[in-house]
């Protein structure tokens, strides 16, 4: 057999790279500073994965991700606001996160995943909008939230970046293992023809549904981290603007791969990090003018995205690329049609 | 025997167009037959109401004795009707593998859990999804092509994949639409042959649409005619042949309008 790395060496190795990293930070070897910047890669990872799982794969155009990572946010501060954040009651906070953008995404869903992509495009708009006002408001319901003030108190967790490093890691083998299966198949063939996969006996409107469950679900996880990391939340962080983000990466990596989603949401939150060190500070605000110069010129030169539909060889199974058969030697109908 | 699929008085209006009006047709087990008529006759349209891709407006639609009438299209095609279509249609980033994978998915029998979990059923229904795909692809001599995207194939090559795509789903009833469309004579040689091996080795019943008589006087053992959505003519090839009212729809009134002078 040839050498090669099992994909739980490489696991055992990703693993060991977490531990160093946040042990690193414990030591500040790694600052604060940077710290930060490492955790936001994993939740902008995370949060955009979820969003491949809705556009990337199933093809529903969805403008409404960052309300739902924002239901996430503020879903776990109110839970360690009152179970504190030992490592248990931080789980509990982001599962719950987690399960409401779920539970809300499939509410949301049951109308609007009858009708085409575009369709979802613009009630999700509306969606991300009418979260962000509720935010602003949520104060008259619930006063630790504090509305359009924001949200403050928020306690950190131990050891957030290894926390986020590996949701990020289980979100990746999700998407993976979704990806390569049957279900996973399915939702690739919506969004290739949505009329021709229903004919092939697709059941459209169930596997758009998944999807989208999924993917917000992914958002949900991802705010509970991001409310843990920046202990600070305010309505404006969720705003649909803030949705272009996650739309950024996906498209930016490639709609469909879950290596490109990696790449490119890691790349983002550099560059736009990485500009900060090296503009003068008089000109910092420039990176917001570099970085849509650098994403139109991609688009002119590589419009499918870095990695297109395509995967890095350590994400694909190794049962899906069957050997073609040197002989054809199968029964045909007869020689006529080689 | 009871027919598998009978369509009785079926009729599709959009607006004032009445595009299928008091269609019928029977196709017993076994059977291969042919539907043709005039651009514009109502053919394809007559496949979309039975795979549920319209509404019908009248009529019935009844598939082994039962009516399949406003079902999904998913529900009829895992009940045992797949189709190919006129426009090639499939999907186009994936693989020729996938393409056909997908059309196993609802025979999968695992769910997205055991998928994401990769426990229980996942392996072994995996892999028999898989080789079902292959020895379909074997048939149609594509399985050197399993791995290529299937936009890039040749034109007849996608044609052979979106018929063993249609049979991933291990259907009863098979409905082509100008599966000839576009092909050299060669190739509509080897497509006709085709037609008939897999009628037997899977035990189908077909009905296809097709412009180029030639399959169609060939292969089909009857023939329903249309013309402006309704039957004009039915019968055995040659009878359809030599049927006036066929020969006015195709080539016009010129032989009646010179018996009028």
């Amino acid at each position: 057999m040839k050498l090669k790395l099992p994909s739980w060496g490489l696991l055992v190795i990703l693993l060991a790279a977490g531990v160093l990293i946040q042990l690193a930070i414990q030591l500040e070897v790694i600052n604060a500073y940077w710290a930060l910047v490492l955790t936001y890669m994993c939740i902008a990872v995370l949060s955009s994965l979820g969003l491949g799982i809705i556009y990337g794969f199933s093809g529903q155009f969805s403008l409404g991700h960052a309300a739902f990572m924002g239901l996430g946010a503020y879903t776990a501060a109110l839970i360690t606001r009152y179970a504190g954040v030992a490592p248990w009651s931080f789980a509990v906070a982001l599962v719950g996160g987690m399960l409401l953008a779920g539970g809300v995404a499939w509410l949301v869903g049951l109308p609007i995943l009858r009708l085409r992509s575009d369709y979802l495009g613009i009630a999700t708009l509306g969606f991300g909008i009418i979260v962000r006002v509720l935010f602003e408001n949520s104060d008259k319901l619930i006063p630790a939230t504090a509305g359009a003030r924001g949200m403050t108190g928020i306690e950190q967790p131990q050891f957030v970046f290894l926390w986020a490093f590996l949701l990020l890691l289980g979100a990746v083998l999700v998407a993976r293992n979704l990806r390569f299966s049957s279900p996973g198949r399915a939702l690739l063939s919506i969004r290739e023809d949505e009329t021709a996969a229903n004919l092939m006996g697709i059941d459209v409107v169930r596997y758009k549904t998944i999807a989208f469950v999924l993917g917000c679900s992914f958002a949900g996880l991802a705010g509970g981290l991001y409310a843990h990391t920046f202990l600070f939340l305010h309505p404006s962080n969720f705003d649909f603007i803030k949705s272009f983000d996650p739309l950024l990466i996906v498209v930016l990596g490639g709609l469909g791969s879950i290596t490109g989603t990696i790449v490119a949401g890691t790349a983002w939150v550099a560059v736009l990090e990485g500009l900060r060190l090296v503009l003068p500070s008089n000109i910092l605000e420039w990176r917001y003018v570099i970085y849509p110069v650098l994403l139109i010129a991609m688009m002119l030169t590589r419009p499918q995205g870095l990695f297109g539909t395509s995967e890095a060889g350590v994400l694909v199974p190794k049962e899906e690329t069957p050997p073609a058969p040197a002989l054809e030697t199968e029964v045909t109908a007869d020689g006529a049609h080689p | 025997m009871a027919p598998i699929l009978e369509i009785v008085r079926l009729s599709k209006h959009f607006g004032g167009l009445k595009a299928v009006s008091d269609f019928d047709l029977t196709l017993n087990e076994g059977d291969l037959q042919g539907l043709i008529g005039p651009n514009g006759a109502g053919k394809t349209t007559v496949f979309n109401l039975v795979t549920g891709v319209y509404p019908v407006t009248a009529g019935d639609i009844l598939f082994e004795g039962h009516s399949i009438c406003g079902q999904e299209p998913w529900m009829i095609n895992q009940r045992g009707i797949a189709r190919t279509f006129q426009n090639i249609r499939l999907f186009p980033n994936l693989s020729v593998l996938d393409n056909v994978r997908v059309a196993c998915h609802a025979h999968g029998g695992y769910s997205t859990l055991e998928a994401i979990a990769r426990l229980g059923r996942f392996r072994s229904h995996e892999q028999a999804i898989t080789e079902r795909a292959r020895s379909l692809l074997a048939v149609f001599n594509l399985l050197g092509r399993q791995n290529e995207i299937a936009k890039n194939l040749p034109y007849g090559e996608q044609r052979r994949v979106e018929i063993a795509r249609a049979l991933a789903a291990n259907p009863k009833v098979l409905l082509l639409d100008e599966p000839a469309a576009g092909m050299n004579p060669s190739e509509v040689g080897s497509l006709m042959e085709l037609i008939h091996f897999i009628r037997d080795r899977f035990k189908l019943t077909i009905l296809l649409i097709e412009h180029q008589m030639r399959v169609v006087m060939g292969i089909c053992e009857q023939i329903t005619v249309m013309d402006f959505g309704q039957v004009i003519a039915r019968g055995k090839p040659e009878e359809i042949q030599n049927n006036p009212k066929v020969i006015e729809a195709y080539l016009g009134r010129g032989v009646s309008y010179r018996t009028a002078q």
